[in-house]
């Protein structure tokens, strides 16, 4: 048989269920370190919530109300607090997935003593991409506890909303880890901000898609935060059509994409 | 299989690029014995003991580890070696302890099963007393019996050791060839790499030296002194760019004269003798020394001079 | 003439900087930029399409939040350099010990590199000084002050900053200095929105925050209407933070690298 081969396609190709497997032994390896320093990832959740006040006692004063899906006409906050959601969610796993496993891939060398182990390269890329969702997930449900507090949800249909954040933790973390392979040194870093900032500020998080000029339009419209704001906003704000099927297909294939690209560069990086 | 070389390689390459970094090697390691790949900087020793520890896909070549083929059973064979990297990738987040027990669980061994495991690791690695702390602060000497510490944890048979000692005091060194002492009579199969040559003639049973991406010689220490070199060798030390003008009037004394700018090597079976002759000839050298040939000779012999970097 | 021995330690930050200026593109020109046109115009277009325009004094969104996000650049841009950068001048690159092998002396470290920090703050504030006169907000010829007044709201980030940094462990903190600080400061002082909306209690807390004298400062500066005595207490409370700040500093130095 050819083992090696069989394992490698398995090993590439994203199993249904991730995080299954010796990825996550990686994660156990990740919650112990975290739990010595539990106060960093933690204070993580801090700035979305800043920003979610901030909003609602602040900005909201200030733009009464705003155009949302189906012609509707929304209070500014409970527009505003889905697409935040999703930017932090974003943000946790671009985080993770770029800074610290470049870290631990460069300096700490973490990655070339479990190489040395039976763990082999894809494990390191589930474990780690499972670990930033993890991460990610724990943020996304504070937030939305606070945005169910602060009154900015408006349908049931917000259950699904964390659900959505692990979607969109997933698709950025995966591609946030295999563009972290690509990185010359820390000055390439510049580069994750040059494409989270214009998303972070653009992709509909603060005013709908309209204010913008058509062409302007569909360049928003190709970027993955656009789907991921999209897709929480319908969610919280009860507004769930057809078109939500397709941002999550986005987001989906995104993750999949990202983690096989990872997986490979892993491995030509790490097993020369 | 009884007799099966434990690792074994015919005709093995690896290349970078344009680059071939091992060039073409044959080796055969058995089951309990210590051997060495000995060499100087970018002969290939790394790139082989990566192949062997199934992190480095070979180009071509055949290579059976264990019996097994690493290009398809890398990660089975992975689990039943020990491997110390030649820099120590502890992890520098976790405690002495913690290390021991991540690694293991790298391996999936259960819980129950690492927790004594580890506690009998310390103690062989002299870290007790120190297994709750951050490894960070811990001595280099420290850090390396804990690298060593942790490439035990699966119960390995053969344990791959890339430079263990580079850049350890003499005492760490010492404790560190106790603990390799120890495994071997325990029967671990070790094969270790090194530039250190007292290091491979402690430790060593059989060694080839590497040159280049080859092997160019191949026995056991004394042998390979015996073959290369002689029993011993005279220094003579002149000052600095003196020797030269020195050369020729004792050239015809040894088996073989070596000229390096502030001395004469001069290679010989019977050290005293050759003293007494070279005092007829009345030299004046600042100073006289008689010593036995060591596999550094042997290996300067080999693999030259010149700095490699 | 002899270079003084503080420019000396400058010139090392300088020519560290001379490799890695490109990528700092994005933080000093781009953010701005983009800062500007989402939050300016975009989000503007909402703020002054409402009646939120009456809160802030009858100006356009854009130009209430230009001068805002200037100050908040400038304090962003020195915290980021008097953190991070000091832990590795003691700790990573020991870049500090090496100048004090030489005949530098601590304070001689110190003034450099706060020297060094008062640059890079400037380079954070100039692009938008550039972008506002491009988009037409900067009424006043005296809003060229807000490069000078910049670097004042920096220095009161640094100088106190840079003494925590000193003594300081690792850099585990610092991020707990952004998220917890910089942060909140960057969304309650008044960038954004004017703080007379908050409830009174956090807006009582907002006039005490050096960010909101410095955005305070520049708003007034861009508008042409700083009188006297606002001027004396917004540059008066931001001159104080910097000097304690840097005395604090001289000792935290003195005490980390004098072992």
């Amino acid at each position: 048989m050819s083992g090696e081969r069989a394992t490698l396609a398995l090993r590439v190709v994203p199993p249904a269920v991730l995080g299954f497997g010796r990825g996550r032994r990686l994660i156990e390896r990740n919650l112990l370190v975290a739990r010595r320093t539990w106060w960093v990832p933690l204070s993580g959740i801090a700035e979305p919530v800043f920003y979610l006040l901030s909003i609602g006692i602040g900005i909201g004063k200030l733009v009464t109300s705003i155009p949302g899906p189906h012609h509707s006409l929304i209070p500014y906050a409970p527009y505003v607090a889905p697409a935040l959601l999703a930017s932090s969610a974003m943000n946790g796993a671009v985080y993770e997935c770029t800074f610290n496993v470049y870290f631990k891939l460069k300096y700490a060398k973490i990655y070339d003593a479990v190489l040395a182990t039976p763990m082999g390269a894809a494990d390191v890329a589930r474990g780690e991409v499972v670990y930033a969702m993890l991460r990610g997930t724990a943020y996304a449900a504070i937030f939305v506890v606070m945005m169910a507090a602060l009154g900015d949800i408006r349908s049931a249909w917000a259950v699904f909303a964390l659900p959505a954040a692990v979607m969109i933790g997933l698709a950025f973390s995966a591609v946030g880890m295999a563009a972290t392979t690509y990185m010359r040194g820390w000055t390439d870093f510049d580069m994750v901000q040059l494409a989270l900032l214009p998303m972070f500020l653009f992709s509909t998080t603060f005013y709908p898609l309209s204010t913008y000029p058509r062409w302007l339009q569909v360049v928003v419209e190709l970027t993955p935060l656009y789907h991921g704001v999209s897709l929480t906003r319908s969610l919280t704000l009860g507004y769930v059509g057809v078109g939500d099927v397709g941002h999550a297909a986005y987001l989906v294939a995104m993750g999949a994409v990202g983690l096989a690209v990872a997986s490979r560069r892993i491995r030509t990086l790490l097993l020369r | 299989m009884p007799g099966e070389p434990l690792i074994y390689g015919r005709g093995l390459v690896k290349q970078f690029g344009t680059v071939r970094a091992v060039d073409s090697i044959d080796f055969a390691v058995e089951r309990g014995e210590a051997f060495g790949f000995l060499g100087p900087n970018g002969a290939g020793k790394s790139s082989t003991m990566r192949m062997i520890a199934c992190v480095s896909p070979r180009t071509s070549g055949d290579l059976s580890v264990l019996g097994l083929d690493p290009d398809r059973d890398g990660a089975r064979i992975r689990g039943r070696i020990g491997v110390v990297p030649q820099e120590d990738s502890l992890d520098l987040e976790l405690t002495v302890r913690e290390n021991l027990y991540v690694y293991g669980r790298y391996f999936d061994l259960p819980r129950s099963e690492l927790r004594p495991r580890i506690e009998q690791l310390l103690r062989f690695a002299q870290l007790t007393e120190r297994g709750d702390d951050r490894v960070e602060p811990l001595s280099g000497g420290m850090k390396r019996r804990l690298t060593i510490a942790r490439s035990l944890i699966n119960e390995p048979e053969l344990l791959l050791l890339d430079e263990p000692t580079t850049g350890l005091d003499p005492q760490a060194r010492h404790a560190l060839w106790d603990r390799l002492y120890r495994l071997k009579s325990q029967g671990v199969t070790l094969v270790l790499t090194t530039h250190y040559m007292d290091e491979a003639e402690q430790l060593c049973d059989r060694l080839v030296v590497m040159d280049r991406g080859t092997v160019a010689a191949e026995g056991s220490p004394q042998g390979l002194i015996g073959r290369y070199c002689t029993r011993e060798v005279v220094e003579l030390r002149f000052g600095p760019g003196e020797s030269e003008r020195h050369a020729d009037k004792v050239a015809d004394i040894p088996e073989r004269i070596e000229v390096l700018p502030d001395r004469l090597l001069l290679y010989t079976d019977q050290g005293d003798a050759t003293v007494e002759a070279v005092q007829r000839r009345a030299l004046a050298p600042v100073s006289v020394l008689v010593r036995r040939a060591t596999l550094e000779d042997v290996f300067l012999r080999l693999t030259g001079r010149q700095l490699v970097d | 003439m002899a270079t003084p021995p503080a420019l000396r330690a400058t010139q090392y930050f300088l020519l560290a900087y001379r490799r890695t200026w490109r990528a700092s593109i994005m933080s000093t020109f781009v953010s701005p930029l983009l800062y500007l046109l989402a939050m300016g115009v975009g989000l503007g277009s909402f703020v002054n399409k409402g009646g939120g325009a009456a809160s802030l004094g009858h100006m356009g969104y854009l130009q209430f939040v230009a001068p805002g996000l200037a100050a908040a650049n400038a304090a962003t841009a020195a915290a980021g350099e008097s953190t991070f950068p000091v832990m590795g001048g003691i700790k990573w690159t020991r870049t500090y010990f090496a100048m004090l092998a030489t005949p530098l002396r601590v304070v001689d470290v110190l003034a450099g590199h706060l020297t060094w920090i008062g640059a890079r703050v400037a380079m954070a504030v100039a692009p938008y000084l550039i972008v506002m006169a491009a988009f037409g907000v900067t009424p006043s010829p005296e809003a060229a002050a807000v490069l000078p007044a910049g670097i004042l709201v920096g220095m009161a980030f640094s100088t106190p900053l840079v003494a925590f940094a000193a003594t300081q462990d690792n850099d585990g903190s610092f991020s707990l200095v952004f998220r917890l600080g910089m942060i909140p400061l960057f969304l309650f002082s008044g960038v954004f929105f004017p703080v007379s909306v908050l409830p009174v209690g956090l807006r009582v807390i907002a006039y005490a925050t050096p960010l909101w004298h410095g955005v305070e400062l520049c708003r007034l500066l861009t508008l042409g209407r700083l009188g006297a005595a606002s001027a004396a207490v917004h540059a008066g409370y931001l001159v104080a933070l910097a000097v304690v700040g840097a005395v604090i500093a001289s000792r935290t130095y003195t005490r980390r690298l004098r072992t």
